[in-house]
């Protein structure tokens, strides 16, 4: 059988040495970044199997830096003349920015410097079951298994499961006049497991899902029984139904629990973007914007309360993010960027270090081959506490228990925000009365982490990651990994839905 | 202009007719290798972009990119498989790779049932169209771009080049699009969160015409400078300009506001306008113009989108868009929406208010040029929240008083759209869609702005 899935579709040893034979050694520094993935895409919608995709999406992505300038040219043409061609495309960029690169003077000096180093190393997924050991049909049959226990009821009025398993190959061969090179060769396995149900009656309709997307991993097929993906469907459907008669969640300041898969929006958003230096240098003002951290903050700003300790860690074996190397060769280390609720580093790769002088993590990724590197998230977790989740629950007097999130807004310097969730739960003096529809709170990010009271311990620590975060001009959009134990947050604004 | 001479990704990339002849002899080849009764479509998406990301009037990243994508769908009866590759530009190397493809599809199909909502066009109709621009160099839009920002804190992306699209099927239906354009999406910043954002865009680049953009943008940087206003939370008399619009509508939309499976399944935004608990201003109708816009008028499975589908007349819901699934899924006729079903080139008529006289009619309250990061607060009731954005002006009397410090707002569309819509500008904006994920959009709209009687804002 013909399975262009199950390998790679380039040889990656023949590739990276015709990499590096196409690139020009007459220059200060110059990259060639492959990128060549494999994908499938499997639904099953309201007990039918939609068609199947598959995807194969292979090229590179040519960088050179010289004389003060930096260009870039992206091809599929992986030909020796294809490869020549970008080359050419690249180096006439590079000349036409030289004394123009943002940050520097045109009196001299570059404001992007090509990178100190030419990296070496490998990075491998960590996979226990191969997700080739699963056949197509066994696939198949587990999503046939959860659309029927989805679509139980009459109310139910639209339901599916999915899994999209996803295979990259990525390639970065260095060269420059230094005579020095690099090759960093890392293989990426991630799967994406889902589902939903949605239950209607009348102008109501409520939607539950499987984490919302936030359950997914770098693994092989262990990846869906580290979430429970088998034994899901009954309760989505389940609770669907269940917020039909629900009331609309109070209006009111109280106190909230935030279960671990709205922690991973939280965070993404409110930690995450606010802290990347390439948001802080201006670059996402016209687009994704900017700020409220500004550079002095670091090293003293108290972001949170004491409880509050966050790291940016790529090595955490199956989180979404993880990797060896950044796309700029950076080597991944796991850094600490708040610690006891005060600010310490921010979210930039080595230009972002390197044009704001600020300490920084390796962080610099590229959605695919034909996006250059921009500063990313990669996995950014919340460090777990030392209470139980039903210990925070009982410390609640009144208050709403908030699943999975559903809408998200934020101003553009990542202060004031909206964020909505599938499902909630009231608590009245320290116990769980009952469901409540159209959970949502509000809040300002430079405080809303000061008001942490509670944070879980390592029992709902849960790994997970956000497959689709937007950013950048060119607009990539790229996965990010988020963890984190439940936590507690008090006297916020919270509101439900129309009456 | 600079006097560098470099002819871009464009015009180095293969010509308009090269591309479209290769895309033909690929899918013709591929038809040879069919088996049986097996249909074979096939889909193009391409471009061949210059791009400079520009950020205090200086470059941050340039560079160009070249890629064709190609996705096929093999069909035999109502059993069908679908993959996409990349295409290299190297014919023989392009066919053993579609050859590989359609084998691991084949193989596929013998595991998958049926597919009841299998639809695609069988009745062959032929198109093409070829728009050309007249664009820059892209070191000659450098050129010119810093000398518009020179002195100030410009940023923002300048991209241009061809965009291309193609269907062909085993049928012999043959299907083009491939238009030449430009897209530069800058602010000027004065600070914080106080720019003037704007936009350039098109088929032709004319001097004057970016001239007159620089200057209005420099109009906002003076007004942007006075001290700004701190609003508490509240009602205010609001008016939203197209762009502004624009962030709302595409929420709605993409929720599947005007979509014919969202309104089955009870999970559109406009679930009350179904049940006849709601409706939008008599003064708001809404369409998909294809016609007017700059999308392709085919789609994926190769059916021809009509010029036009009401999808709000009056207020009152009028047509869905239809993709082929739902189609076969709900009984109706397809109008060639693809599987999305949202608006790719929507349009709002134009309304009373002179566009000239907004300032006038608001008179005292809110003029928010843009709008930023919306979601839903309810969906079923159709409440929407977002926040201001760029220049957000309080106004007294038809002057400006103050830049405004961002706000947020959380209030329903039937608000906003219905009893509270005092009326639209008498001129609907053409809004070409700045977005490159994956690929330089397609999109576009054309808008009127809004003049609401109250906006509720609660951040």
């Amino acid at each position: 059988m013909t399975d262009l899935l199950s390998a790679p579709l380039l040889d990656t040893a023949p590739i990276a040495e015709r990499l590096r034979t196409a690139l020009p050694t007459d220059v200060e520094y110059a990259s060639a970044r492959l990128f060549d993935e494999r994908s499938e895409h499997l639904r099953v919608r309201q007990n039918h199997l939609e068609p199947i995709s598959n995807e194969f999406d292979t090229g590179v992505m040519i960088s050179i830096w010289d004389g003060g300038g930096l260009g870039y040219a992206a091809t599929a043409d992986l030909s020796a003349t294809g490869l020549a061609r970008a080359v050419d495309r690249a180096r006439h960029w590079a000349l036409v920015t030289a004394g123009h690169m943002v940050g520097g003077s045109n009196e001299g000096a570059a404001a992007i410097a090509p990178p100190p180093h030419h990296p070496t190393g490998t990075y491998n997924s960590p996979v226990e079951v191969s997700w080739d050991s699963m056949p197509l049909d066994d696939r198949l049959e587990l999503l046939h298994q959860q659309s029927r226990l989805l679509g139980v009821d009459d109310r139910i009025v639209d339901w599916a499961a999915g899994l999209t398993r996803r295979s990259v190959d990525t390639v970065l061969v260095t060269a420059g006049k230094d005579g020095q090179c690099g090759e960093v060769q890392q293989r990426f396995e991630f799967v994406y497991p889902g589902m939903r149900a949605t239950a209607n009656e009348g102008t109501n309709t409520q939607t539950r899902t499987f984490g919302a997307n936030a359950f997914c991993g770098q693994g092989g097929a262990e990846v869906l029984g580290r979430f429970g993906f088998g034994d899901a469907a009954s309760r989505v459907a389940d609770e669907a139904l269940e917020l039909l008669s629900a009331p609309n969640c109070p209006d009111g300041v109280m106190d909230i629990l935030l279960a671990p898969d709205q922690m991973v929006l939280q965070i993404h958003e409110s930690i995450g973007h606010p802290l990347e230096l390439d948001r802080i240098l201006g670059d996402e003002r016209n687009y994704a914007g900017t700020s409220f951290v500004t550079p002095d903050m670091f090293g003293s700003f108290r972001y949170g309360s004491e409880l509050l300790n966050v790291t940016f860690d790529p090595t955490v074996p199956g989180q979404l993010a993880s990797y060896g190397f950044d796309d700029d060769g950076s080597p991944a280390t796991k850094q600490h960027l708040i610690e006891n609720g005060v600010l310490q580093r921010g979210l930039g790769g080595a230009v972002s270090q390197q044009r704001s002088g600020l300490d920084g993590v390796s962080n610099s990724r590229a959605a695919s081959w034909n996006r250059p590197p921009i500063d990313r998230m990669a996995n950014l977790n919340v460090e777990p506490g030392d209470s139980t989740v039903e210990e925070l629950i009982a410390s609640i007097d009144d208050g709403v228990y908030m699943h999975t999130n559903n809408s998200w807004s934020i101003d553009d310097s990542r202060n004031k925000f909206q964020f909505n969730c599938e499902y909630g739960q009231r608590i009245e003096n320290g116990e769980i009365v009952g469901t409540v529809r159209n959970p949502g709170y509000r809040g300002i990010s430079r405080n809303f982490w000061t008001n942490l009271t509670g944070v879980a311990d390592a029992n709902s620590f849960t790994v997970m990651g956000t497959p689709n975060c937007g950013k950048g001009e060119l607009n990539q959009m790229i996965g990010t990994g988020h963890a984190s134990p439940a936590c507690k947050f008090s006297d916020i604004e919270v509101f439900g839905g129309e009456s | 202009m600079s006097d560098l001479t470099n002819p871009g990704a464009a015009a180095q990339s293969t010509a308009s007719n090269d591309r479209q002849s290769y895309f033909d002899e690929l899918v013709t080849t591929a038809t040879t290798t069919l088996q049986g009764d097996e249909v074979l479509l096939a889909n193009l998406a391409g471009e061949a972009t210059d791009f400079i990301r520009l950020n205090n009037n200086d470059v941050r990243q340039a560079g160009s990119v070249d890629q064709r994508k190609l996705s096929v769908d093999l069909i035999e009866g109502k059993r069908h498989v679908g993959g996409t590759i990349n295409l290299t530009g190297d014919l023989s190397m392009d066919d053993a790779r579609v050859t590989a493809l359609l084998g691991q599809l084949r193989d596929q199909r013998r595991l998958v049932p049926e597919d009841p909502y299998l639809l695609y066009n069988t009745e062959p109709t032929s198109t093409d169209t070829v728009k050309t621009g007249d664009i820059p160099t892209p070191d000659e839009a450098l050129a010119d771009i810093r000398s518009a920002g020179d002195g100030k804190d410009l940023v923002g992306i300048y991209a241009s080049g061809d965009t291309f699209h193609g269907f062909a099927n085993s049928l012999g239906q043959r299907n083009w699009f491939q238009s030449s354009t430009f897209n530069l999406d800058w602010c000027f910043y004065l600070e914080a969160d106080k720019a003037a954002k704007n936009i350039y865009a098109g088929f032709d680049w004319n001097d004057d015409a970016f001239a007159r953009k620089v200057d209005w943008s420099s109009q906002q940087l003076t007004a942007l400078a006075r001290d700004p206003k701190v609003l508490s939370p509240g009602d205010y008399r609001t008016y939203l300009a197209p762009r502004a619009m624009e962030e709302v509508m595409s929420l709605l939309s993409y929720y599947g506001a005007f979509g014919r499976r969202a309104h089955e399944t009870k999970q559109t935004p406009f679930l009350k306008m179904l049940a006849g608990d709601a409706t939008l201003s008599p003064q708001v109708s809404i369409s998909e113009n294809t016609a007017g816009g700059v999308a392709p008028n085919f789609e994926s499975s190769g059916f021809i989108r009509p010029d036009a589908v009401p999808l709000v007349v009056a207020g009152e819901l009028s047509n869905t868009l239809v993709s082929p699934r739902s189609a076969q899924e709900y009984g109706v006729p397809t109008n060639g929406a693809h599987g999305g079903e949202y608006p790719e080139s929507m349009e709002i008529a134009p309304g009373t208010i002179p566009t000239d006289d907004v300032a006038a009619t608001l008179g005292t309250g809110l003029f928010v040029g843009n709008l930023w990061y919306t979601n839903f607060s309810d969906m079923s009731a159709c409440r929407t929240t977002g926040m201001t954005r760029f220049a957000t002006f309080w106004m007294d009397d038809g002057e400006i008083v103050a830049p405004v410090s961002v706000l947020r707002f959380d209030d329903t569309a039937f608000n906003m759209l219905g009893d509270r819509l005092e009326g639209l500008t008498d001129d609907a904006e053409v809004l070409i869609d700045p977005s490159t994920y994956v690929e330089r959009s397609t999109a576009s709209a054309r808008l009127p702005g809004a003049l609401l009687s109250d906006m509720r804002f609660v951040l």
